[in-house]
């Protein structure tokens, strides 16, 4: 086994537990900026010096250089989609959340405009002669 | 944790008789202490009629619209229902929990009663099920559709369903015969313990799992479900199935 493959099944495995296990939270958006600033480091000294890429290729056992940047671009797409499905999980969880506590709270508002108009009814039927302010004063 | 096999002799009753007991026993109060919780998304046709039955038995229900497009909303407001209304719609999980989080701070509850709103459970079977919850201090009753053979699916949704309950029995370490069955009696104290974040169809596992966690106890009883003409057309597919498998495994 050469060592790209060993670093590659590594890597695949390693996205695919991130995927199943680890939940987001503030390490998580941490280690995504660090990922793409290493990214675009790793990426800025590739440009400048190509054959720093071709020495690493032929290190890892790769034939070319262009066959490592892919390898790289591969794992790259991967943790950059599963990180993303993450994120969008989290914010539907957060819309839940939110469009729930809003209907509640409609409810109650609703339930309240209902037990208001019930008891207005039901005082200015009994006390018609009585002034309109003890309801009100009964409540507090 | 309870054996499901020892309750069995309590189904076991036949079909038309079992009808009149459960009034019998109910007598005139109408169950205050409960709350239904109907989890409402395009069902017109039919949650107009379900509960009116409902409301024979359970003066408390609520219908939580998962933001419908045919008025189903409207019509179970008019039918005397409670109705809380999602703004957008979230998924039928997402709507159990907003109607378990509505009655379980309601001072009254005591037990919450869930129903599907395409009227496929019998009103017998909840009180049944419930009667069972109050005699033995349960903190969950489960309908099961397996427990006996008076519910007859068809082959494919007996194997979309068999499969359901192998993948929740096996991630959640319980020992279920029915996975997926709308009908469940929950304490107010096991409602306090649940909190769905699975907003689609894998809540019924999620649910399943956060009730082993709890170490509720709990027993399941065997229900009839009938499929009508509606409900089968509305029913789920074996790629839904595949949906609910992977909402588990991924977190």
């Amino acid at each position: 086994m050469n060592w790209i493959q060993v670093l590659l099944v590594i890597g695949l495995l390693l996205v695919g537990f991130y995927l199943v296990r680890a939940r987001p939270s503030a390490s998580h958006l941490a280690l995504r900026r660090l990922f793409v600033i290493l990214t675009t480091i790793a990426g800025v000294v590739v440009v400048v010096w190509p054959g720093l890429l071709i020495w690493l290729a032929h290190s890892l056992g790769i034939g070319r250089g262009a066959d490592l940047l892919l390898y790289g671009l591969v794992v790259f797409v991967l943790v950059d989609s599963v990180s993303n499905y993450k994120r969008s999980v989290n914010h539907a969880r957060t819309t839940s959340e939110l469009a729930r506590a809003l209907a509640l709270t409609e409810e109650r508002l609703q339930e309240s405009i209902e037990e208001l108009a019930a008891l207005k009814q039901s005082t200015s039927t009994k006390t018609t002669k009585k002034s309109a302010g003890t309801p009100i004063a009964k409540r507090k | 944790m309870s054996a499901d096999t020892s309750l069995k002799p309590i189904g076991v009753c036949q079909n038309r008789v079992m009808s009149s007991r459960p009034s019998a026993q109910s007598g005139t109060s109408k169950n205050p202490d409960v709350w239904v919780v109907i989890p409402l998304y395009n069902e017109a046709q039919v949650i107009g009629k379900v509960i009116d039955e409902l409301h024979a038995k359970f003066e408390n229900v609520v219908c939580v619209d998962d933001g419908s497009t045919d008025g189903s909303g409207a019509i179970a407001a008019a039918h005397g229902a409670r109705v809380v209304t999602h703004p957008i719609n979230l998924g039928q999980g997402a709507a159990l929990q907003t109607g378990i989080t509505f009655a379980r701070v309601r001072p009254e509850t005591q037990y919450v009663v869930t129903f599907d709103a395409d009227g496929q459970h019998r009103i017998e079977d909840a009180l049944a099920m419930l009667q069972l919850a109050r005699t033995e201090h349960l903190g969950c009753v489960f309908g099961s559709r397996f427990l006996d053979d008076r519910t007859q699916p068809g082959f494919l949704k007996k194997v979309v369903l068999k499969t359901a309950v192998v993948v929740t029995n096996f991630s959640t370490h319980m020992k279920l015969t029915d996975a997926h069955n709308g009908l469940r009696v929950l304490s107010v104290d096991t409602c306090q313990k649940i909190n769905m974040l699975q907003d689609r169809m894998a809540h019924a596992s999620e649910i399943v799992a956060q009730i082993g966690k709890a170490h509720v106890t709990w027993k399941e009883y065997p229900v009839e479900v009938l499929y009508t003409d509606y409900s089968k057309a509305k029913g789920q597919s074996l790629l839904n199935a595949v949906n609910i498998l992977f909402e588990l495994i991924v977190k």
